[in-house]
């Protein structure tokens, strides 16, 4: 019994081997080579790919994603979107993945300390806050001050979170206090909340309120010039998939990948 | 007798026997190894920690007097009344075990939210609505707790003999005196370990109670949602909250099981 479990085991091994060795030899593939047009993204690089990225990302990644894997067929990515703050500590509990892309520098920092990544972190987007408010703007918020009104109920981010971070710069530099009803964990969950009808406003990206246009439109303030988050991608240390890694932090800032960035929302930084 | 209850256990129960302990038990030794015991004191007297610990205890304990309220007669109806369509309510009864409680948290949100079937007309006729409020954490805690209420009810029910309920009706008493002096008495342990089970399932709530209540210090951020923000920042402050829940929960359960479940 004993003997043939081991006997399974190796051979598992072996043929997980042998099947990434050949996927890497095989990257003279068509696509492989059509993808030199696009510069450091057509790498020799193959297998999964796991990418950490702030909630925020959402829509912008997928569609990055699904670029990615055309120019690198050898190449399968998987996105887990998380608040940024909560990913870095998976990250630094040993979490193995390929890349981070944070949502603010801050965060990318207790990464970054904690000797888990290589190089350093690029700054690929910018991220402003918006108002935003259902669609129609039924209660006619149009600026930081009004969201302090009686009987307006307002969710923010959790302070610990990036977008809760930029949402108190913000509000601090317009000189508002104001009690939101809740503290979301990350910029989504405050967002479903308005979506769902319970809040009146919520303090978002823009890119998350442009993602959401259906239901939701997103009020321009000032102050949020004071807020901004810049977003840094890294490949991490112990990456199961360096080269893989190296290709979609690089394929990250090329021009196609910063034209996805630009539609959603995301300035450049 | 006694050299049957010596007798060693053969290996192969007594090694996954072992390995199941170890699983349950090297988790919770995991939080106490890894504890910043030397700041542990400030940590723990923190405003923030004391006011989430204070709404969890209040906010279990409410739930669970309120599931005490509905759930004891639900259990009765369920274990003594034959009506068409038991098998199918003691089915929904028990749903919200097996329910992921994010998902119980998006059903309370559109039946009570301020959009949803109930909450709407409560909104609209007395100015009032749930979720965001320290009430919304206990309809939270009370809908995903109430199952292990009932189901400890209901067999403490089944278990208890009903002829004693029978001789008392002989006597002449109502269907519900009877309850109150007879059944209730009878199955008290019963309901005490249901009550136990139920307050500790609230005191751990989680994911219905962020989608539901939201999270907002001293209104609606209870332990564990305290523990899951300090994640994003702070490791140390997480295990601290961790260890909290746990020797509170441990305390309970401990102290209650000699007197209540160790008697039925």
């Amino acid at each position: 019994m004993k003997a043939r479990l081991l006997a399974a085991v190796a051979l598992a091994a072996a043929l997980s081997m042998t099947g990434c060795g050949g996927s890497a030899l095989n990257d003279d593939s068509p696509a492989g080579g059509g993808s030199s047009a696009s510069g450091p993204a057509g790498s020799s690089a193959a297998g999964p790919i796991t990418v950490l990225a702030a909630a925020s990302l959402t829509e912008s990644f997928d569609r990055i994603g699904t670029l990615f894997e055309q120019i690198n067929p050898n190449l399968d990515i998987t996105v887990s979107y998380g608040g940024s703050s909560g990913l870095a500590t998976q990250i630094t509990s040993g979490a193995p993945a390929d890349v981070f892309a944070a949502a603010s520098p801050a965060t990318m920092a207790t990464v970054t300390d904690a000797g888990d990544t290589t190089g350093t972190p690029a700054t690929f987007a910018r991220n402003q806050l918006v108002i935003a408010v259902p669609k129609g703007n039924p209660k006619g918020l149009t600026s930081l001050g009004k969201l302090a009104g009686s009987g307006i109920k307002v969710a923010l981010c959790a302070e610990q979170v990036p977008c809760g971070a930029a949402a108190k710069k913000a509000l601090d530099a317009a000189g508002v206090k104001l009690t939101p009803v809740t503290q979301d964990q990350d910029v989504k969950a405050a967002l479903a909340k308005l979506k769902l009808g319970e809040v009146d406003a919520a303090l978002v990206y823009r890119t998350d309120a442009r993602s959401a246009t259906a239901d939701v439109d997103g009020v321009e303030f000032p102050e949020s010039a004071e807020a901004t988050n810049d977003y840094p991608i890294v490949a991490l240390k112990d990456a199961p998939n360096p080269a893989g890694a190296a290709a979609f932090v690089a394929f990250v800032q090329t021009p196609e990948a910063q034209q996805v960035l630009t539609d959603a929302g995301f300035q450049k930084p | 007798m006694s050299r049957r209850t010596r007798s060693r256990a053969p290996l192969a129960l007594a090694i996954p026997a072992i390995a199941g302990l170890a699983f349950l038990v090297l988790p919770l030794a995991g939080l106490l190894i890894r504890a910043p015991w030397s700041t542990l004191p400030q940590r723990l007297t923190e405003p923030g920690v004391l006011a989430a610990l204070r709404l969890s205890l209040f906010t279990a304990t409410v739930a669970t007097v309120v599931c005490l309220l509905l759930g004891v007669p639900l259990a009765w109806l369920l274990a003594r009344v034959t009506f068409p369509g038991r098998k199918l309510i003691r089915a929904l009864v028990t749903v919200p075990l097996v329910l992921p409680p994010v998902v119980g948290g998006v059903a309370l949100l559109l039946v009570f939210g301020r959009r949803g079937l109930v909450g709407e007309w409560l909104d609209t006729t007395f100015g009032f609505s749930l979720p965001f409020t320290t009430t919304g954490v206990i309809v939270a805690e009370a809908f995903v707790a109430m199952p292990f209420l009932v189901i400890s009810v209901e067999g403490a029910l089944r278990g208890a003999d009903a002829r004693f309920e029978e001789a008392a009706a002989t006597l002449g008493a109502s269907r519900w005196t009877a309850f109150r002096r007879v059944t209730l008495p009878l199955i008290g342990p019963g309901v005490a370990a249901g009550a136990v089970l139920c307050w500790a399932r609230a005191l751990g709530e989680f994911g219905a109670t962020i989608t539901f209540a939201g999270n907002f210090p001293g209104r609606t951020q209870t332990m564990p949602l305290a523990v899951y923000l300090a994640l994003e920042q702070d490791l140390d402050a997480a295990i601290v909250l961790s260890l909290v829940l746990l020797v509170v929960s441990v305390l309970i359960l401990a102290g209650l099981r000699d007197r209540w479940l160790g008697a039925t």
